[in-house]
């Protein structure tokens, strides 16, 4: 049963399953499903040739480099990769896996998904009001981001959603986020240009407390993780809202783009120095990129996949599921 | 990771002197280090492959088995091959006989950065004295049209955009009349980022190309690209037939292996480089400068410009007397800071120096803007006599300069302890003998251990 919103979403004792939640999470499954086939069928494609069942006909040394080069081809890293390799091959050289090419590939795709679930934990969406973050390099799809959480939380869930316009130094972020929230129905709290970010996200939570709203969604400003100042910003804004609410933020998400090579695991680490990441957003996955690169994050930093972007619509954004995402990669 | 990929190889290689010779292990190991080193600059498996397999030919020759020093002529060859491979010489713009103009052709997928490397480039042909037009055929990202025409201004370029209701094909077509009209130098075309697997988009694209027809068609590429930037590359090089590349967000600690990749398979050359997010921060792309980066080596060479352009030479003179005499003070330290400060980023300067790489990793070296504007001002709170001879700083002093600069005692006690450990490694800098890479390995606690990869 791959993973719905239901799943991955702590709500706490908020009533988290209206009919309507159901009805769309049965119809969506065929639909993610299919979709998240689809926009990995051209790496599926690619990999086809690397990675099957009869790969494992033959046992021999040519055989795990041929599995190497397909993850590490899927920007998976080299260490991870070699991890997941040396295992698989140690599993089946002792005899706990039985020298059979389907009982093998079975056995891989189930290491790449507990590799991927490292750290695994719903989004923490039970405190009143849960306050999200979202963070993440320029380019990689922060706003839109937020935008379909919201309107997911809102039109699936029912919950009222307030919208920090916390990134106050790129002009349109605002006016992009603000039309996100009139689809969504969700409250925009903003300021001038220029503004103060963590005032923004003190006022949103000031205004959710107000109107007994649930989930407060703060943006920021995209930041290569390399500019400190830039950087301790942001944990500055951080600083703000927990002050504001004890225990926030309850949830802190980095975006990252499917298209990054080995670079997204500094971004990974350095984010979550200054704002304790949560979990990965993977955005730009209706590409040829695999995302590998999340696999990487998951086993070296324990940060796991939560949500991916496959598209531009609003059900391209997707609960993460860690049998789909190793499945897809390697069918 | 791969910062002293240098020191690794001499590591492994460090029997070698004893025996004379370099033999197939030898190479073979020294092959696993620069083929871990290039997967993880994001250099295409594939790519690495044959590679390293030209590399291991050149290796095993008789240049390296009388070298005296194999791990150094190993890396010496793998930079000469590198550089080779990622254009040798290197190609310039391709521009229109007069009266023009030529037409540059921009493209490349979302968030890329496209926009702001179009006004960079706007900037840097108008800095060469070129009129400079730019047309904004970006029409699907809302704010796209607005960042042109505020950016391209800023560069001191014309903007033609017909807001975002018009086709991007016929805005190019008029964008490029009146050009001509108005006998504009160089016209260069915005496009909307997309995605190579989006076919409509990238016949759109190639609509664009035959109605301008383009003297030259620049692929913009973000640094921090995995393995699908030779997929993309591929793709793009079918619908737009790009004629060079533009690599952008090199200022931040990507290494940048993409390049190499798109070179590798599509054969085109790197034309230039975008370092950070001030429109001077562009550069004519250096393929020599460029392997050294991705192999961990620094780029000393666009160091040494950037600091010309800069820094005053006779202040420079006096600085090094100053430095190699040990009467370097505090307000010297501040005029330096100054200046390099002007060059840019801290952090973009940092990483093409040779070793910083690793040094960067230490704490105390970690580089952050808003730690120098404190220093700056704990710096501006000391008297003459206390610049001068920061040993006078008591604790009473200490406690003023503090309360002036709006900082803590400790902060200011860091400072001076800083500055005197700093002396010292600049006045060997000064006297010609840096750090040695094995000085630094020394600061750094063990290192990661490494992942275990097969020969090929």
């Amino acid at each position: 049963m791959p993973t719905g919103w239901q799943d991955i979403l702590d709500l706490g004792t908020r009533d988290a399953t209206p009919a309507a939640v159901e009805e769309a999470g049965a119809e969506q499954r065929g639909g993610m499903f299919k979709r998240l086939r689809e926009s990995l069928s051209k790496s599926r494609q690619a990999l086809a040739d690397e990675i099957s069942a009869s790969l494992f006909d033959r046992l021999d040394d040519e055989t795990w480099e041929r599995l190497e080069e397909a993850l590490i081809l899927a920007d998976a890293g080299a260490p991870t990769t070699a991890k997941v390799v040396e295992r698989l091959e140690h599993e089946v050289e002792s005899g706990a896996v039985p020298a059979d090419g389907e009982a093998i590939q079975e056995r891989l795709i189930e290491i790449l998904a507990e590799v991927a679930s490292t750290g695994r934990a719903p989004i923490d969406l039970s405190g009143e009001p849960a306050v999200l973050v979202m963070v993440g390099v320029n380019g990689t799809g922060k706003t839109t981001t937020i935008g379909k959480i919201a309107w997911h939380l809102s039109q699936e869930f029912g919950l009222s959603v307030v919208l920090a316009a916390g990134d106050t130094y790129r002009a349109a972020a605002a006016e992009q986020l603000a039309e996100w929230a009139q689809r969504a129905g969700a409250e925009l709290i903003r300021s001038e240009a220029g503004g103060d970010p963590g005032a923004v996200a003190y006022d949103a939570i000031d205004a959710a407390r107000a109107r007994g709203a649930d989930v407060v969604i703060v943006d920021t400003a995209g930041r290569l993780h390399t500019e400190g100042n830039l950087m301790e910003e942001l944990a500055k804004v951080r600083r703000v809202i927990a002050k504001q609410m004890p225990g926030a933020p309850h949830e802190t998400l980095i975006s990252i783009d499917a298209t990054t090579g080995q670079n997204g695991l500094r971004q990974a680490k350095v984010f979550s120095e200054a704002a304790e990441v949560d979990g990965v957003v993977l955005t730009k996955l209706d590409g040829t990129a695999k995302g590998g690169i999340t696999l990487a994050i998951a086993d070296e930093l324990g940060i796991p996949v939560k949500l991916i972007g496959t598209g531009e619509t609003l059900e391209d954004l997707r609960p993460f599921d860690p049998h789909d995402f190793a499945r897809a990669l390697l069918a | 990771m791969f910062d002293q990929l240098s020191d690794r190889l001499q590591a492994t290689l460090s029997d070698v002197r004893n025996r004379g010779t370099l033999n197939e292990g030898d190479v073979d190991a020294a092959m696993r280090e620069i083929r871990l080193a290039l997967l993880e600059a994001d250099v295409n498996f594939k790519v690495v492959k044959s590679f390293t397999a030209n590399l291991k030919e050149r290796c095993l020759g008789s240049d390296v088995l009388q070298s005296l020093d194999p791990g150094q002529q190993v890396v010496k060859i793998v930079n000469e091959e590198l550089t080779e491979l990622m254009g040798g010489a290197g190609r310039d713009l391709a521009f229109a006989p007069m009266p023009g103009p030529t037409v540059i052709l921009m493209a490349g997928l979302q968030g890329s950065g496209k926009t702001t490397a179009c006004a960079k480039l706007a900037k840097h042909l108008g800095d060469s004295g070129k009129d400079v037009a730019l047309a904004a055929c970006d029409v699907y990202r809302p704010a796209a049209v607005d960042q042109l025409v505020t950016v391209g201004g800023r560069a001191g370029a014309t903007v033609y955009e017909k807001g975002t209701e018009a086709d991007p094909v016929e805005i190019a077509s008029w964008a490029l009349d009146r050009a001509k009209e108005e006998r504009r130098d160089v016209l260069i075309v915005d496009t909307a980022g997309r995605l190579h697997v989006d076919e409509e988009l990238m016949a759109e694209l190639t609509r664009i190309r035959k109605k301008v027809r383009p003297h030259d068609v620049l692929l913009v590429v973000d640094a921090m690209t995995g393995q699908d930037a030779v997929g993309v590359a591929e793709t793009f090089s079918e619908a737009a037939e790009f004629d060079g590349v533009l690599m952008t967000k090199l200022d931040g600690d990507a290494r940048g292996g993409a390049a190499l990749s798109v070179k590798a398979v599509t054969g085109k050359p790197i034309l230039f480089a975008s370092t950070g997010e001030k429109l001077e921060a562009f550069e004519r792309f250096h393929p020599d400068r460029m392997a050294s980066r991705i192999l961990g080596m620094g780029d000393v060479l666009s160091l040494i410009e950037k600091a010309e352009q800069q820094v005053d030479e006779d202040e420079a003179e006096d600085l090094q007397r100053k430095l190699e005499s040990e009467q370097f003070t505090l307000e010297d330290f501040l005029k330096q800071m100054r200046q390099v400060r002007k060059m840019g980023p801290l952090s973009g300067l940092l990483g093409m120096i040779p070793g910083m790489g690793a040094m960067k990793q230490l704490k105390n070296a970690d580089v952050d803007e808003g730690e120098l504007d404190r220093v700056e001002a704990i710096i501006l709170s000391m008297t003459p006599g206390e610049r001068a001879d920061p040993k006078s700083i008591n604790g009473s002093r200490r406690k003023r300069i503090a309360a002036g600069s709006g900082t803590k005692v400790v902060q200011v006690k860091q400072l001076v302890k800083q500055f005197d450990q700093m002396k010292v490694l600049m006045k060997s800098m000064a006297s010609g003998t840096p750090p040695s890479p094995q000085q630094i390995a020394k600061l750094q606690a063990g290192g990661a251990p490494r992942p275990k990869i097969r020969r090929r």
